[in-house]
């Protein structure tokens, strides 16, 4: 029943032309722009609604840079106690051990279909993938990813998988998978047939996999929110739960949980709390419970001044939401597990030459910066990884050639002035030579009407009269 | 007080009624205007496309022309900006740390050093003001949408009092342009496509006029409109606080 997962993508295309093909359909644009921009408008109610949101944006950041400070103490507090519990601890180094831990303890329970509630980190590990060619069917359970599952593709948004896809398109997709009648693009009906569709997978399946919000090193126990209860259902039904974590999602204390959640989903929806936030803290009798806390980067990360606090992120993607150029130009075109700016500037550190496009998505509006739960500095860190990229390399030459002109010319005081006269002069006497195809701005804009005097003339003549 | 007069590379070539505007309007208020004669550009272009590290000697020329100076006042947000934030120099770094606390935007230097409280202008027109993200988010020039935190608009401050402006509301009132310097030819889609919501979102709001602090925002905004054939217009904020009879 379930398809592959896709990667990503396999093509080669960078931010910048696949933005391009999904701006062809205008209409289309503004549909996801205005759906995206509403869902702005909901954090922003939200977050009116509390008078000491800073004060809590700033407590969150605190808390979060205090555990980065820290974080191989509590980490080994968090084993020690998850330990207590019974609770079986696994380290994974990166993206391929994560996988093939999993993979482990799938094959011990000797299951060949699992359920998988939403963990963004096993889309960063690509694990449906790993898992499906080793036989092992995943049913991902979260509405939003169950539908971007069932169309063969990754999610485009972190928190809103499938929010790229209309009710329409949906309904021929559950038509195809479901058998559900044609035509009925009715959101109510086709919850209920997926919900329908998903029990089967639920009650069938022995071994659930969810991710984690939260780590709580003071108890050992996980937290995990959802809005549909899948996470629960899947554990709850299953004779064993795996949890899968980043290191970076440990929060010191219980008591620290009531900031978080009270920022994640206001942040994220506009909801003042999701509507499950589950407590995993030990197995129930006669379950097995694993958590797999996976570095893949994190730790390297972690020792770099510049980019560190975007380890902070609690993945409530408001930074999309708020981010003008993802919402004109669709979760898929950033072409890494996580879109929109704060996986523009996770995606670097993974692969530099891979995502070398990916900073340079943005307009450094500074929109994410401000709407971030946990005041990640989102767009200072793009600049730097710009800086950084060109730095290694990862630019083509000719734009290194172009900016070595532009550096020429500005420093030179008379070859500046010199350029500019003759470039006016040109677009006055040849406005061919830059009204063209070869220019990207005249294409969609008129160029800037050329006057005949700079104020550099004009300040000179002032001077003489 | 000396002030230097910082004009953007852009704007000395393109736009030169609003470096007059500019200078015009701060002679009006008393003050000491200097124009160091070989200033080029701030290094913005170089430094956002990642090349930082090769504005050397366009940082340097930067601080040879504006030492000395108590004020250094730009009619844009995001030069000033880049400037405070970013102009360093292997050479000379006292000096380059003197100008990054001494830049400053237009409207704040008005509101902030001048404290201007009346202005002999009148535009009789409906004018849309366009936030400018540069002069907003980074320079805290007006406050932003996204915070939850007193309200404040040092451009809006200064263009009330105006005589018979009307300034009209818009549906998202902070939203950026899709300027954003190399961005807007190297994510031409995205880029046009910003501009174009955020020309719609003023035309629907009746807007005559956009203005902004930034020229480089009212540039590609600019390139919208005439494109479109619209008769809406743009116009930096300088030229209506310097009494521009439009």
């Amino acid at each position: 029943m379930s398809e592959l997962n896709a990667t990503v993508s396999t093509s080669n295309k960078d931010h910048a032309e696949r933005a391009e093909v999904f701006n062809k359909d205008e209409a289309r644009v503004n549909w996801h722009d205005q759906t995206l921009w509403f869902i702005r408008s909901k954090r922003d109610k939200a977050a009116h609604t509390l008078a000491e949101w800073e004060l809590l944006r700033e407590a969150a950041s605190q808390i979060k840079l205090n555990v980065l400070d820290n974080l191989f103490l509590y980490l080994q507090e968090f084993e020690r106690n998850a330990m207590t519990n019974g609770i079986k601890i696994h380290w994974a180094a990166d993206a391929n051990e994560h996988n093939e831990i999993v993979h482990g303890i799938i094959k011990g329970a000797g299951v060949s279909h699992i359920v998988k509630s939403k963990s963004m980190l096993t889309e960063e590990c690509h694990l449906n993938e790993y898992l499906h060619t080793r036989g092992i069917d995943v049913v991902d359970t979260d509405l939003g990813e169950r539908i971007v599952q069932l169309a063969g593709e990754a999610p485009s948004h972190i928190v809103l998988p499938c929010i790229h896809w209309k009710k329409e398109e949906i309904g021929e997709l559950f038509s195809k998978h479901m058998g559900t009648p044609k035509g009925n693009s009715d959101p109510q009906f086709l919850t209920g047939a997926a919900r329908a569709n998903l029990r089967q997978h639920f009650m069938s399946s022995r071994l659930a996999i969810t991710g984690v919000n939260f780590a709580v090193a003071e108890t050992g126990e996980i937290v995990v929110c959802t809005n549909e209860g899948n996470a629960d259902l899947g554990v709850q039904l299953a004779d064993v739960h795996i949890a899968c974590m980043g290191i970076e999602k440990i929060i010191p204390k219980r008591k620290h949980l009531g900031i978080f959640l009270r920022l994640l989903t206001r942040s994220a929806t506009g909801q003042p709390i999701t509507t499950y936030s589950s407590h995993f803290r030990k197995a129930r009798s006669g379950q097995e419970m694993h958590i797999v806390l996976v570095d893949n980067g994190r730790s390297e990360r972690l020792g770099s001044d510049d980019f560190r606090n975007a380890l902070k992120c609690i993945r409530c993607g408001a930074c999309m939401n708020t981010c003008p150029v993802y919402r004109r130009s669709g979760g898929h075109s950033y072409h890494y597990a996580i879109a929109g700016p704060i996986g523009s500037i996770l995606a670097p550190g993974l692969d530099m030459k891979k995502y070398a496009d990916l900073p340079f998505a943005s307009t450094l509006c500074g929109s994410c910066t401000n709407v971030c739960p946990v005041k990640i500095d989102i767009h200072d860190q793009l600049y730097k990884w710009r800086q950084v990229i060109v730095q290694d390399g990862y630019v083509a030459g000719g734009k290194k050639t172009g900016i070595g002109i532009m550096d020429f010319v500005f420093s030179k005081p008379g070859v500046y002035r010199f350029a500019g006269k003759v470039g006016r002069w040109m677009m006055n006497h040849f406005p061919f030579v830059v009204n063209n195809k070869m220019n990207p701005w005249y294409k969609q804009r008129e160029m800037p009407v050329a006057p005949k005097q700079s104020f550099h003339d004009w300040y000179k003549e002032r001077q003489r009269k | 007080m000396k002030v230097a007069l910082f004009i953007p590379c852009y704007v000395d070539q393109f736009y030169p009624t609003v470096a007059i505007a500019s200078l015009e309007l701060l002679e009006k208020f008393g003050v000491e205007v200097y124009y160091p004669e070989q200033q080029t550009c701030c290094g913005q272009p170089m430094a956002n496309s990642g090349f930082e590290h090769l504005a050397g000697s366009c940082n340097n020329l930067f601080i040879e022309n504006f030492s000395g100076y108590d004020y250094v006042v730009c009619p844009s947000g995001s030069c000033a900006l880049h400037i405070k934030d970013h102009l360093h120099s292997k050479t000379n770094e006292p000096e380059a740390k003197a100008i990054r606390s001494q830049v400053m935007e237009l409207t704040e230097f008005l509101t902030d050093i001048l404290n201007v409280d009346d202005i002999q202008a009148s535009f009789h027109h409906k004018v849309g003001i366009h936030q400018s993200c540069h002069g907003q988010r980074g320079l805290k020039l007006s406050q932003m949408t996204e915070l939850v935190a007193p309200q404040f608009s040092k451009p809006e401050r200064l263009l009330k009092m105006v005589k018979g402006i009307e300034l009209i509301q818009l549906e998202r009132k902070d939203e950026c342009c899709g300027f954003g310097g190399t961005f807007c030819v190297a994510e031409e889609a995205v880029s046009v496509k910003m501009g174009k919501d955020r020309v719609d979102d003023h035309i629907h709001a009746g807007a005559e006029y956009i203005t902004a602090a930034d020229m480089s925002c009212l540039m590609h905004l600019e390139g919208i409109l005439r494109r479109r054939k619209s008769n809406t217009k743009v116009i930096h904020i300088a030229e209506i606080l310097n009494g521009a009879t439009a």
